[in-house]
């Protein structure tokens, strides 16, 4: 009995100490920030009711963005080298194979509108900074357009697995232009020494984001980097929760990619403990009735 | 030479040659052991297995890991963490066990401070053990750098930079400890070599002396009480083992030992499966940065309570800076663990709940150092900062006053 007071006493204070040092300590330092979003309800110039038609927003596309975009899925390749693009643009522009599956419709009917505000990039992007965009914004055009134009989109997105390598297709997809994952040998499209320039430092490597950052971090950060990270010029990308389910998911798969087998392997060691401690006890039992 | 004649078994060869069998009783079945004692005697064992563990995780780390800037970060989560197998399972068991082990020692400590297992005696058990804390505290940090993580690298920034408070010598002595003018490769390297070689043997001696220092004055038991272990030996030997207060390590000590072992590791193996990211700073999967600075620095929670005694000072006193007066808060909190044994000035080996002033002592120090821990990672800011104060001087105050207070106790015992 005197044994399990002395053990209630220890892990007490263990207990007290571990909350400070752990969950209080984390809160302290991180306080909680508004959670994801995946609706993109600040962005609301373009009516997004309205029902677009493909075969218009074909022509659109056509006129107006494949002389930036590739959009490989529906055959039209990248008309520069990333090398030149990223040259000409500072960043090398996004082939839109996957933008109708892995952004909010929302999101990229409002990007489409007026990207900079959209991605909540107004601190880089203003008339005191002089920095310009580099896609211009098509407020100019009709909502009804813009929304023929995303209806396009979806319709040719490509679809991509439930696997590791359909999360692969949409990290490179949302993440892949600026962003190396050295330990999946993902190497980022825009050459480095261009995306110094046009982000102002080097994007980090996310190979270990899922550990140093975790989930959680995570979730939030990629719906809307501003709300963790002030002023970072990093954007807010637009994705819908299932896209970024995916991000995360392959950031996981790489960065921790023992998980399945630490925790099917733990399971086992953990019961052989039990047993161990078990036949200790009758051991142990056996052996002080001797001596008691 | 002796005489040798053809041995009947395996065990009388070994015995002939070796001596076997006595050493297996002085090692084992004729070491006596208190009877009256509970499971916080099991921590010692608990630390060899621990230590044992370390050692053969390190060795398994050691044949991977690649002491250098530009490789490490990449050998320890890429190469061991990814490629090699089960290389994921050391390191965690590395990891955990390297911070699980401090926990133990602190029990450990608590538990001989507690019982007054560091008296008229058994000084030189307390001094080893004492060292071999220093020794694991010198282990710990200079592993910590190793992977060459964020934290890692402003935790080794700081506690280096500690040594240019140091009068005269100071910067002179930084540059020489670190290799180079900032943290780099030199340091890097040569803190590898202190944690893979010098530091483990340093400890493998320290433990033996360690053991060595525990066979003249015995271990203390629950009661405090002394008894003539021979004549208790010999009782037992006799077979009157219920009346005995001694009982042998082997099997009746280590029984129980292994038991407190099974019920800790199933403990220790949910942190290594489950919880191992309790160990591991996130700031620390991030490679070292020497030119971002993280938002808070600090070291490992082993280390809290100390660096916010180094801390806690914040302003000037009497003409000296703060700064040096933490220097000398911290190095006197570094120190004063170990001459505990001329401090407590009562010469009644007792239990804390059965001393009448020293129970308070010990429970206001267990409080403090647990305000210095949790506070030692806190931002030190507005009120955060005069906590931090108020627990340094406490800590300070609690070990000046530590003479004065047993000194009562004795009189007082004196009186009755």
């Amino acid at each position: 009995m005197k044994e399990f007071k002395i053990l209630a006493v220890i892990l007490i204070l263990v207990g007290i100490t571990y909350y400070g040092i752990e969950p209080y300590a984390h809160s302290v330092m991180h306080p909680e920030v508004a959670p994801a979003d995946f609706t993109f309800q600040d962005v609301k110039n373009v009516d997004t009711k309205l029902t677009g038609n493909a075969e218009n927003g074909k022509a659109l596309v056509e006129a107006n963005c494949i002389a930036c975009h590739a959009i490989e899925a529906a055959g039209h390749p990248a008309v520069m080298s990333n090398a030149d693009a990223a040259a000409s643009y500072g960043v090398v522009p996004p082939d839109l194979s996957h933008a109708g599956r892995i952004y909010d419709a929302n999101f990229l009917a409002n990007f489409v509108f007026d990207p900079v505000s959209a991605m909540h990039l107004q601190h880089k992007y203003n008339a005191e900074s002089g920095k310009q965009f580099p896609m211009p914004a098509y407020n100019w055009m009709a909502p009804q357009d813009i929304m023929d134009i995303v209806a396009y989109l979806q319709s040719i997105a490509v679809k991509v697995s439930d696997d590791k390598a359909g999360h692969k297709a949409t990290f490179e997809a949302a993440c892949g232009r600026c962003h190396n994952m050295q330990y999946a040998g993902i190497e980022a499209t825009t050459p480095e020494e261009n995306l110094k320039t046009y982000m102002g430092t080097t994007p980090p490597d996310l190979s270990q984001y899922i550990k140093s950052r975790g989930e959680h971090y995570l979730h939030s950060f990629v719906n809307d980097p501003q709300v963790l990270l002030k002023g970072t010029s990093m954007p807010r990308v637009g994705l819908n929760e299932k896209a970024q389910e995916e991000v995360i998911a392959y950031m996981e798969e790489i960065g921790d990619s023992k998980k399945a087998e630490r925790n099917s392997l733990g399971i086992w060691v953990m019961a052989y403990m039990v047993v161990f401690a078990f036949l200790a006890y009758l051991w142990k039992r056996k052996i002080w009735e001797e001596v008691h | 030479m002796a005489k040798f004649k053809k041995a009947d078994s395996m065990l009388e060869w070994f015995d002939q040659r070796l001596g076997v069998v006595n050493f297996a009783k002085v090692m084992m079945t004729e070491y006596w052991i208190p009877k009256n004692i509970n499971f916080l005697w099991a921590m010692g064992v608990l630390l060899t297995m621990l230590f044992t563990m370390l050692l053969v995780s390190g060795i398994f780390l050691l044949m991977y890991y690649k002491p250098d800037v530009n490789m490490a970060f990449d050998s320890v989560n890429y190469t061991i963490m990814q490629e090699v197998a089960y290389g994921w399972l050391f390191r965690h068991i590395h990891a955990v066990g390297a911070s699980v082990v401090f926990l133990i020692i602190y029990i450990h400590m608590f538990t001989g401070i507690y019982y007054g297992s560091y008296k008229k005696g058994r000084e030189m058990i307390w001094i080893s053990g004492m060292l071999l804390f220093m020794l694991f505290s010198a282990e710990g940090f200079s592993g910590y750098m190793l992977p060459w993580g964020q934290m890692s690298y402003w935790a080794a920034y700081v506690i280096t930079e500690i040594f240019g408070g140091i009068p005269f010598i100071g910067d002179d002595l930084v540059v020489w400890i670190r290799g180079n003018f900032y943290v780099a490769d030199a340091t890097l390297t040569r803190f590898f070599m202190l944690h893979v070689l010098l530091i483990p043997l340093a400890i493998l001696g320290a433990i033996v002396f360690h053991f060595y220092s525990l066979r003249f004055p015995h271990v203390n038991n629950e009661k405090g009480e002394f008894f003539d272990y021979e004549a208790e030996s010999e009782k037992y030997l006799a077979g009157d083992k219920k009346g005995s207060k001694v009982i042998p390590f082997w099997p009746v000590f280590l029984s129980k030992d292994v038991f407190v072992m099974g019920v800790f590791l199933i403990f220790f193996f949910y942190l290594v499966f489950f919880h191992y990211s309790f160990a591991m700073d996130p700031i620390n999967f991030d490679k070292a940065n020497g030119l971002k600075t993280p938002a808070h620095i600090y070291p490992e929670w082993y280390f809290l309570w100390s660096y916010e005694v180094l801390r806690g000072w914040f302003f000037e006193i009497a003409g000296i800076s703060g700064k040096s007066l933490g220097l000398m808060a911290f190095g006197f909190a570094n120190v004063i663990f170990l001459v505990i044994p001329w401090l407590d000035r009562s010469p009644t080996v007792k239990p804390a709940n059965q001393r009448p002033f020293f129970k308070y002592w010990f429970w206001i120090l267990m409080v403090d150092l647990m305000v210095l821990t949790e506070f030692g990672k806190l931002p030190p800011t507005g009120p955060n900062a005069w906590v931090g104060f108020g627990a340094s001087l406490t800590f300070l105050v609690l070990f000046l006053s530590l003479p004065f207070i047993t000194k009562m106790e004795a009189k007082k015992a004196g009186r009755k």
